[in-house]
């Protein structure tokens, strides 16, 4: 490389500039863009193509699932005009009380790793856990409640349904408490404080206010995601055809009751989960639009 | 109103130190809970793991009346559906990625995200009873037929389109997971894309690059890292998929060389099977060694993916 720089003398002649040669790349390189902008066109129309599908495919069957009785009777026998209201009860009393669960412990941890653990090995390590468990399979943490509470203490419960979805709320929580408490400006912690405030009272009454939108929204979507859930539910509050509001006994829920009657032979029960599926998505989806507007206005 | 700033700092001394005790617990407590996964599933997997050892690994059998377990076809079910689905999913993804970044007018960039990602927030039961009802047959009667005619007699690439045109099966699965990763890859892709420097692009730009050549010479090696941790993260989704997956399997445990064969996953066996596993059986216990496996590989998954998701954003 030196050589070259400390070269002295006339440098050697540059090639000529082919200026059909010049054309002919410019044109390939256009092609080529052009080409790859259709096929991102083309990759975005796929994915909004299936969701819309997906939407259509919901409205149109579980439309013709849907009447009254879909809210009234609880599951039937097939032919004996059953609807699903114990397992939308059971779906709120389990999404609920996962959510009461989670929330506060979520909170903590949040507000631990964005006021207290700045650097500390021990927040890097809760922080790394927490979001391995935002990811993990789900069916496992059913499978975990399974071993913990419905194991040894003989049976699957409503409350056991209710713990393992707080397990996968924990984590969601999690993520957008640390996030947003980050985003409160210092200035207003130090306010606070040179009030006098304690440190608990300025994260709680000062912080926590600052914060409330993007706290709602990751509570809001930690519902969305666990109204959803079917696999955790599985081992845990296992389903249940019976009316029954019991946290003791098994209870059924809109999931598990759509994973029982879709799998089945029966015209009825097929058309009540897809009934069941409708309602559950449209409630997710609300959700989640919901979360978006709640963040929106300061954002 | 003598001391008033003694009483006040013991309050605040007294009310910091349980605050910080709970938060502090609370962060524990995550800890905790994962350990708490590992070691209930390593626990009640340890009969299997006595019973056949390091075989359970290998072993291709699922038989419950010789008492006789092994892991190999769920495992392989497992790695399989969700490469293929990998396989499927990154170049759509990262074409909506790329195209919600550089190429969409700006107003119609925030709805056609936010649809994206409600895609994502579909939940996974529905993915199933709409792959079911509709891919299913879908597969069965117009892409399989066709593919088995054309490609089936083909001396090597054959044995990938052979068997019965059911509809289930190995590439039905890793379809459906496909369009359930593809809305968390596109959205981590996008948000890593726009943490490139404007000033990067628009030097590029201005010497005279096209979209594209902004998009592979500056925005994908600036965001390498991330990109493949967004990946690794759509990855580790699809491994523990239950719902979806256990609709269109197909449930057998068989290894398959055709793509439109049945076969199972470690997520969809454990859905099927441990309702029909009474306590303390042997069958229990390979399904909880089932779990503590399918845990150890999403776990390494994800722990790259965070990684790689950690240093990208350093960068």
């Amino acid at each position: 490389m030196s050589a070259t720089l400390a070269r002295s003398g006339p440098l050697p002649a540059r090639p000529a500039r082919d200026p059909a040669m010049a054309n002919r790349l410019s044109r390939r390189r256009q092609r080529q863009n052009a080409i790859i902008k259709a096929l991102c066109l083309l990759a975005t129309g796929i994915g909004l193509a299936f969701l819309l599908l997906i939407l259509a495919t919901l409205f149109y069957l579980g439309a013709t699932g849907m009447s009254a009785t879909v809210f009234t009777a609880i599951t039937k026998p097939p032919g004996s005009h059953g609807g699903l209201l114990n397992a939308i009860v059971g779906s709120l009393i389990q999404t609920g009380l996962g959510t009461v669960i989670g929330t506060p412990v979520g909170l903590l941890v949040g507000t631990y790793l964005s006021e207290y653990a700045r650097g500390s090995l021990l927040g890097e390590a809760v922080r790394f856990v927490s979001d391995v468990l935002l990811s993990a399979p789900s069916i496992l943490i059913g499978l975990f409640v399974y071993s913990v509470l419905v194991a040894p203490f003989g049976g699957f419960s409503g409350w056991a349904g209710a713990v393992a979805l707080a397990v996968i709320v924990i984590p969601i929580v999690v993520r957008t408490t640390e996030d947003m408490l980050r985003l409160v400006p210092v200035a207003l912690r130090e306010a606070a404080v040179a009030l006098g405030a304690p440190k608990w009272k300025s994260i709680v009454f000062i912080c926590y206010r600052a914060a409330l939108d993007g706290i709602a929204t990751g509570v809001l979507l930690a519902i969305a995601r666990i109204a959803g859930e079917t696999a955790p539910l599985l081992f845990t509050s296992l389903g249940n055809l019976n009316w029954s509001v019991s946290l003791g006994q098994p209870m059924a829920s809109l999931p598990v009751t759509i994973y029982q009657y879709a799998g089945s032979a029966f015209d009825d029960w097929v058309n009540l989960a897809w009934a069941g599926a409708l309602l559950i998505t449209l409630g997710v989806l609300a959700l989640n639009i919901l979360a978006r507007v709640v963040l929106r206005p300061r954002h | 109103m003598s001391h008033p700033r003694s009483a006040a700092t013991k309050y605040g001394t007294l009310g910091d130190r349980l605050f910080a005790a709970l938060a502090h617990g609370a962060g524990v407590l995550v800890l905790v809970l994962l350990g708490g996964i590992i070691v209930s599933l390593f626990i009640g997997g340890l009969p299997a793991f006595r019973a056949f050892g390091a075989n359970f690994l290998i072993n291709p059998d699922w038989d419950p009346v010789k008492q006789i377990f092994g892991a190999a076809v769920p495992i392989y079910g497992t790695l399989v559906t969700s490469v293929l689905a990998l396989l499927m999913a990154v170049p759509i993804a990262f074409g909506i990625a790329f195209w919600l970044t550089e190429l969409a007018p700006p107003w119609l960039r925030r709805p056609v995200g936010t649809a994206v990602e409600l895609l994502a927030a579909v939940p996974s039961i529905i993915y199933g009873m709409w792959g079911f009802f509709l891919i299913v047959p879908f597969m069965g009667s117009y892409v399989m037929p066709p593919l088995i005619d054309a490609f089936g007699g083909i001396p090597v690439i054959g044995v990938l389109f052979q068997g019965p045109p059911f509809g289930t099966g190995i590439f039905t699965a890793a379809l459906i997971l496909a369009v359930m990763v593809i809305p968390f890859i596109a959205a981590t892709m996008r948000d890593v894309f726009q943490t490139v420097p404007a000033v990067y692009k628009e030097s590029a730009y201005g010497i005279g690059c096209t979209t594209w050549e902004v998009m592979r010479s500056i925005v994908i090696p600036y965001t390498r890292a991330s990109v493949v941790g967004g990946i690794m993260l759509g990855l580790g989704r699809a491994l523990g998929e239950t719902m979806a997956v256990t609709f269109v399997i197909g449930n057998t445990n068989n290894i398959s060389t055709s793509l439109f064969g049945a076969g199972n996953t470690i997520a969809s066996l454990l859905a099927l099977e441990f309702p029909e596993s009474p306590a303390g059986s042997l069958k229990l216990s390979s399904l909880l060694a089932l779990g503590f496996i399918l845990f150890v590989i999403s776990f390494i998954v994800l722990a790259i993916s965070r990684m790689l998701l950690r240093t990208g954003a350093k960068a």
